[in-house]
């Protein structure tokens, strides 16, 4: 069947021949290496998190805001935060795109999630640059 | 048609409650469940520096919840879907660039991931605590 708008002439086109034609939507492959840079980022930066968390277990409001006025720490935890917050939007698209059925609760949770991701990643770095910004 | 009855009744291919998953299906669909669970505890994340940043008193109500033992119980899962995610996500780069691929390979991996899950679990409480 010729759908296309071949004016009657069947095209020789073969159906892959065709889908190469049309192409991908382009973004995919941003996404897929977006995915796979923020996770190496996130190995070293998990590390340093989780040994900060140790080494700020037992503490109050005065060590942390000690230890987060050290500029390497406030920087790191911003790309820790920055990076995270990526790495989890991406990472729910996926999910979401692979098992909501529905077309338009796939594309609402999709848009739900990334605002959601992005407003956490804003209160969480100013929340870090408040504290290590303080007098 | 009774022949037909017959054959339509059987498993014709390995659906999900029939076909026994190998354990590195099992894996898979763990870190799709670990990074769900990884995305909802950056609302802890989110809460313990927004405390902070709202003061002393709001740190302290953070402080006082993380160190509940509910609050322990959430932070231990937490390490455990963070470790898990952060080993079997070591595992995927090494895929990504074409390695491992062969069956023996990923059953040695398979180890690898939970080992290395359970051992960095144990070493950051223990590290903590003791």
């Amino acid at each position: 069947m010729s759908g296309s708008s071949n004016s009657g002439s069947r095209s020789l086109r073969s159906p892959l021949g065709h889908a190469r034609g049309l192409g991908s939507a382009k973004e995919g492959l941003h996404h897929w290496w977006m995915q796979r840079l923020t996770s190496i980022a996130l190995i070293p930066l998990t590390v340093w998190f989780v040994v900060s968390l140790i080494q700020l277990r037992q503490s109050g409001f005065e060590e942390y805001a000690h230890w987060i006025e050290s500029p390497l720490n406030a920087t790191t935890m911003v790309l820790f935060l920055g990076v995270t917050f990526h790495h989890a939007q991406s990472g729910m698209q996926v999910v979401l795109e692979d098992y909501v059925a529905s077309h338009g609760l796939r594309v609402a949770s999709v848009i739900a999630v990334k605002l959601i991701c992005t407003a956490l990643a804003a209160l969480s770095i100013v929340s870090v640059l408040i504290v290590a910004f303080r007098v | 048609m009774t022949q037909a009855a017959k054959s339509s009744a059987r498993p014709l291919s390995p659906h999900l409650q029939i076909y026994r998953l190998p354990l590195a299906a099992w894996l898979s669909i763990t870190h799709r469940i670990t990074g769900i669970g990884l995305t909802l505890g950056t609302l802890l994340l989110t809460w313990w520096v927004a405390a902070a940043a709202y003061g002393e008193e709001s740190y302290d109500v953070f402080a006082d919840f993380i160190s509940s033992p509910f609050g322990l119980f959430i932070l231990f899962g937490f390490s455990v879907a963070l470790f898990f995610h952060l080993c079997n996500g070591l595992r995927h780069l090494l895929w990504d660039v074409g390695k491992n691929f062969s069956i023996a390979a990923t059953k040695t991996s398979n180890t690898f991931v939970l080992a290395g899950t359970v051992i960095l679990t144990a070493i950051a409480w223990l590290v903590a605590y003791f």
